[in-house]
């Protein structure tokens, strides 16, 4: 093929000169902004997203902390306690939903158009990805504010940094829900009958909801074995204040693993389908 | 502009080998309009997915546009066009964003993409649309805008996949009109799928056939059915005094002898009808006329069937592409 390479004359270059990672940036945030436009365009979806987990956290923080005669739990208040686990279960209902997403656009063809561009692979994964994080971010903060009058501290820096795990996490389950969403082309069934059954039992076993010490001992040795613990541990122990720890760390590495992991899944499946 | 060698695309199916793709051998000049023609099933999409870098080919090797589609993917899709058959805008994205949106995917600058935009917009008589959600279109425009859509980072080198499909006869005629001219106005070179017969016999200036994924034949329409189907001249002979054998007679001893086939027959009325079939009808007629009419025999009537691409495709194959296209 190397001959016939030099019998054609390229059309002018349409693509700027530039390095691979200026590249990758700018593709990413052209899929962020394509996915992030339903969204702004269409505020009631957005102020709706926003005021489910407040709802969830007035609704359940309550029940928690009626439910524990001693009103903590491993020595915090419920709010501090249970806070931590709510934002995890948005970013993973959020970010869950990326395969979800694209099914639609599977099927009339608007994906194809997207895969038809020059855009890098692994952005089109990491922008959408993204997408479903961004609100995250600003759900997270308008939740930690509004807690702060009812007795949660704050600690804006740790904040951050779980934000950060979060959000790295994010970026791994995402894809991985995508590289769902393609197997499951034509089939949308098995992608919310597979998501569904996966999402709940990752969540309990991670002591999201309620604290795993109050269940058996298979469920705690389980529950070692889900990424999801170590990022729930780290967001706790961050919401409480501590920060050079290793529960921290060690949630850190989690979302890494996870993120490599969900984009080497969704890299490789994008490359094989359509 | 597309230079293909051996391209071959291999499915597994329930541990079934399905070859959709054998050894396809392409090349495209600068500024044709080749279109592939074929059943549903024949690999004509796969080809043109292939081409598009959207399919890896299981063996052989495509250049196009002056980029190997397996080495520098990006580079070939960046100077390619290319409208699929599903719609290429997000139902719930409007008209106008999703354009802008194009534009970035293919790194063109803001103020290029939004004067580009603006000026498919109106070619395509979709002005004023650009807050519209693209749910909210007809189907028609639905096909203009994905057409835009392909156009934003104008392609030297454009791809369509059964563009007319599902459309109603008019908007076919119109989606025609507008892609005919933007390809002048855009120096185009352009390769589309179809199983619409009389838009690869009116539209295109080469057709590729493909059946069972290899191509069957290649050429410009006429050509097709010149070499591979006969135009049928059907004349009426009135017999007058002479008995039907005798007029018969007469006739045959004045045909020319490149008339590839003969048929006889009697009809009730004692008109006696003369099937002709040849590779040329409607300049054979005129000279038989007048040379039946010089050895005494009178003509009442003269038909002439043209051949179509598929009677092209029924001798190529021995099935009819009408029926497996419906």
């Amino acid at each position: 093929m190397t001959a016939t390479t030099d019998t054609l004359t390229p059309t002018t270059s349409p693509l700027p000169e530039r390095t691979r990672a200026a590249k990758w940036v700018h593709d990413t945030n052209a899929v962020f902004v394509r996915e992030i436009l339903v969204t702004l365009r269409d505020p009631f979806t957005l102020i709706f997203s926003l005021l489910q987990p407040l709802v969830f956290l007035g609704l359940f923080g309550p029940l928690l902390d009626g439910m524990l005669g001693s009103g903590t739990i491993e020595g915090e208040s419920a709010l501090q306690w249970f806070l931590p686990g709510v934002l995890v279960m948005i970013a993973i209902f959020g970010t869950g939903m990326v395969g979800g997403n694209l099914l639609y656009e599977l099927m009339t063809g608007a994906y194809e158009r997207i895969l038809a561009t020059p855009l890098d692979r692994s952005s089109i994964l990491v922008g959408r990805a993204l997408k479903e994080f961004a609100p995250l971010v600003v759900q997270a903060l308008l939740i930690t504010v509004v807690a702060i009058p009812f007795g949660l501290s704050f600690y804006p820096a740790h904040v951050l940094l779980g934000l950060l795990i979060l959000g790295v996490f994010g970026i791994g389950l995402g894809s991985l829900s995508y590289a769902l969403g393609l197997a499951s082309k034509n089939r949308e069934w098995v992608f919310w009958g597979v998501q569904q059954s996966l999402i709940f039992p990752l969540l309990l076993l991670a002591g999201m909801m309620l604290p795993l010490e109050a269940g058996p001992e298979w469920m705690q040795v389980v529950s070692k074995f889900n990424p999801l613990t170590y990022i729930v541990d780290a967001e706790r122990a961050l919401f409480a204040g501590t920060m050079w720890d290793s529960t921290v760390a060690w949630g850190l590495l989690a979302a890494i693993a996870t993120c490599a992991v969900g984009l080497w899944v969704g890299i490789w499946k994008v490359k094989r389908t359509i | 502009m597309v230079e293909a060698r051996g391209l071959t695309k291999t499915f597994t199916r329930k541990k079934e080998v399905v070859e959709a793709v054998k050894e396809v051998d392409l090349d495209v000049a600068d500024g044709e309009l080749v279109a592939f023609l074929g059943p549903n099933g024949a690999g004509k999409s796969t080809t043109l997915r292939m081409l598009t870098s959207l399919l890896r080919p299981t063996a052989g090797s495509a250049v196009v546009a002056g980029y190997d589609v397996v080495r520098h993917p990006a580079e070939v899709r960046a100077r390619i066009g290319y409208i699929g058959q599903g719609n290429a805008g997000g139902y719930s994205y409007r008209v106008g964003d999703e354009l802008q949106n194009q534009g970035r995917f293919y790194s063109v600058p803001a103020d290029v993409a939004r004067r580009r935009a603006g000026e498919l917009l109106e070619a395509l008589e979709l002005s004023g649309m650009e807050k519209r959600t693209v749910l909210s279109l007809s189907g028609g425009q639905r096909r203009r805008l994905d057409v835009a859509m392909g156009l934003m980072n104008h392609p030297g080198l454009l791809f369509l996949d059964e563009p007319t499909t599902g459309l109603d006869p008019h908007a076919r005629a119109n989606l025609w009109e507008h892609i005919m001219r933007l390809r002048v106005e855009n120096n185009m070179t352009m390769l589309l799928t179809t199983h619409y017969l009389d838009e690869a016999d009116s539209m295109a200036e080469r057709i590729v056939l493909i059946d069972h994924g290899t191509v069957i034949a290649d050429a410009t329409p006429v050509q097709l059915k010149r070499d591979f189907a006969d135009d049928v001249v059907t004349l009426g002979l009135v017999p007058g005094t002479d008995t039907a054998a005798v007029v018969l007679e007469k006739a045959r001893s004045v045909l020319p002898a490149d008339i590839s086939r003969v048929e006889e027959d009697h009809v009730a009325d004692g008109t006696v009808r003369l099937v002709l079939a040849t590779n040329h009808g409607p300049d054979l007629v005129p000279p038989v006329l007048r040379a039946l009419e010089q050895v005494g025999v009178t003509v009442g009537s003269a038909d002439v069937k043209q051949a179509s691409l598929d009677d092209v495709f029924l001798n190529l194959t021995g099935r009819s592409l009408r029926e497996e296209a419906a």
